[in-house]
């Protein structure tokens, strides 16, 4: 197996504040990697240096042999991103969305057009095609964003909490499609449901104030921490040292 | 290819905002037809039509500056204009895709503009469709003072500050509603010292007929067209590259 992301002593300070602290590790080619960490542990910035949207303070990582201080042109040829935060185009119809971002990924129109047929079946966008995005309800419109992250059939994807919203039946789309995607794609994803984080992940990676805390499969992590359940585990990486 | 998907797009989302289009196209017309039903019971040279309207054409497109600002500073609240940063669009496919269409969108409201004038008289001659032409460096800094605003501003700052200074400025210190000789002194001063007031002055002159006349006032256009796209450029690769 290659390696598919290779991140070396990553910081990001704002200000004196370091958010991402020294972070070291490589993720193989079709693996499914899970970021874990409490609200402001350092994911989604992690994500933002990986994706090329923010500049590393100190350190470098690459992507495919491509890294993301010197080509960031080139990362973003074989990257696709689902951000935290729903990014659609309001304005557009749902199709439209899905076509406009894969005209941009280099699709011509047939393909974008078949393409989007594809992620409307698969994510069950069928009743709301037409519709502008603006007027969907706040899970559908979920569902629109990670779609438009998938559209590009990216080497790379970051899912930066891509169930948060959905209901159990979109949730259970999602990991289906995840398990399908991690054959031919490297993921990185970020969730707060730790039994998903658990049951999708080939290894996981638990942060804390910026720190890497542990790195390991979930048994090996329940078993590092000696608990029974990867809840209590995660529990224990996230508090250690503090008093409870 | 890139490019145009996303002038495409910033077509439908500015085309799609019926109050919007309503407002940039109905407001300038209302003026123009107001201010010349007006002139037609109490006659001033100032709103006689080929006077009138090379001034409402270029207040009309003070509304395109609204129209970026509202539509970048709205990609970058709803996070989608990071999403895109993540894609292999470039900086030239962003500033393009945004500015373009509202460039079109400048000349297709300076045509209706002057297809209203002639409607309300005004003769179809060879200096209309100078005057017409002389709107593009005009619109340059329109939409790039849009750009601007867009790419530093909230949602809110931008369509406040680009919406309401700016119709203003333009409208008040371009001496389309009143003669700035009048007033003279400071108000003067400035007014000749920003680019309203000669964009509409080279059109004037232009109608005239009074070709020489566009000069300096062409200068003045041009000079403000270049400095202001070029920060428009280099603000936005800033922020491309921002943190
Ligand atoms: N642009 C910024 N300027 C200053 N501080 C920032 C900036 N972006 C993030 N931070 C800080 O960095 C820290 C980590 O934020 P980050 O968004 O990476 O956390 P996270 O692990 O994704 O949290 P969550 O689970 O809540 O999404 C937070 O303390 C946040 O306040
Ligand atoms: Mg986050």
């Amino acid at each position: 197996m290659t390696t598919a992301i290779a991140i070396n002593a990553l910081t990001k300070k704002y200000g004196t504040k370091t958010v991402v602290d020294n972070i070291s590790f490589t993720i193989k080619e079709g693996e499914l990697f899970g970021l874990l960490g409490v609200n402001g542990a350092g994911k989604t910035t992690l994500i933002k240096m990986l994706s090329g949207l923010t500049m590393p303070t100190t350190g470098d990582a690459t992507l495919l042999g491509k890294s993301v201080t010197q080509s960031p042109e080139q990362v973003r040829q074989v990257i696709a991103v689902s951000p935290q935060e729903t990014a659609i185009a309001s304005n557009l119809t749902v199709r439209e969305n899905l076509e406009l971002l894969a005209g941009i990924q280099g699709f011509n129109k047939e393909e974008g057009k078949r393409k989007a047929d594809e992620m409307i079946s698969q994510f069950s966008l069928q009743p709301f095609e037409k519709q502008r995005a603006k007027t969907l309800s706040g899970g559908w419109q979920r569902k629109l964003s990670i779609a438009i992250a998938l559209i590009s059939e990216p080497q790379i994807l970051f899912l930066d909490e891509p169930t948060l919203g959905l209901d159990i039946l979109g949730r259970r789309e999602l990991w289906a499609q995840i398990e399908k995607l991690k054959e031919k794609t490297t993921i990185i994803l970020t969730t707060h449901y730790l039994e998903e984080a658990e049951e999708l992940s080939d290894r996981i990676c638990i942060m804390k104030n910026g720190q890497m805390k542990a790195l390991g499969t979930a048994q090996e992590l329940i078993k590092t921490s000696k608990k029974t359940s990867f809840e209590d585990a995660f529990v224990h990486f996230v508090t250690e040292g503090d008093v409870q | 290819m890139r490019i145009l998907l996303f002038a495409n797009r910033t077509t439908k989302e500015i085309v799609r905002d019926p109050i919007a289009i309503l407002f940039g196209l109905g407001f300038p017309i209302v003026l123009l037809l107001l201010l010349s039903a007006i002139n037609k019971s109490i006659p001033v040279d100032l709103f006689h039509i080929t006077e009138l309207t090379p001034g409402i054409a270029v207040f009309g497109l003070s509304f395109m500056a609204l129209f970026a600002a509202q539509v970048i500073s709205k990609d970058r609240e709803s996070s989608f204009l990071t999403r895109l940063f993540t894609t292999p669009m470039t900086s030239k496919d962003f500033i393009i895709g945004y500015s373009l269409p509202l460039l079109v969108m400048s000349i297709v409201q300076g045509i209706i503009c002057y297809v209203i004038a002639i409607l309300l008289g005004l003769s179809i001659s060879t200096p209309m469709f100078i005057a017409l032409a002389l709107l593009i460096p005009p619109a340059f800094i329109f939409v790039s003072l849009g750009l601007i605003c867009g790419t530093l501003l909230s949602e809110k700052a931008a369509t406040g500050l680009s919406g309401a200074l700016l119709t203003n400025l333009s409208a008040w210190l371009s001496g389309i509603w009143f003669d700035l000789d009048l007033v003279g002194g400071p108000f003067k001063t400035i007014a000749y010292a920003l680019p309203f007031v000669h964009a509409v002055d080279m059109g004037k002159a232009a109608m005239s007929g009074q070709y020489s006349d566009i000069f300096p006032h062409l200068w003045w256009v041009l000079g403000y067209a270049v400095v202001l796209t070029v920060l428009a450029i280099v603000l936005f690769k800033m922020k491309m590259k921002a943190d």
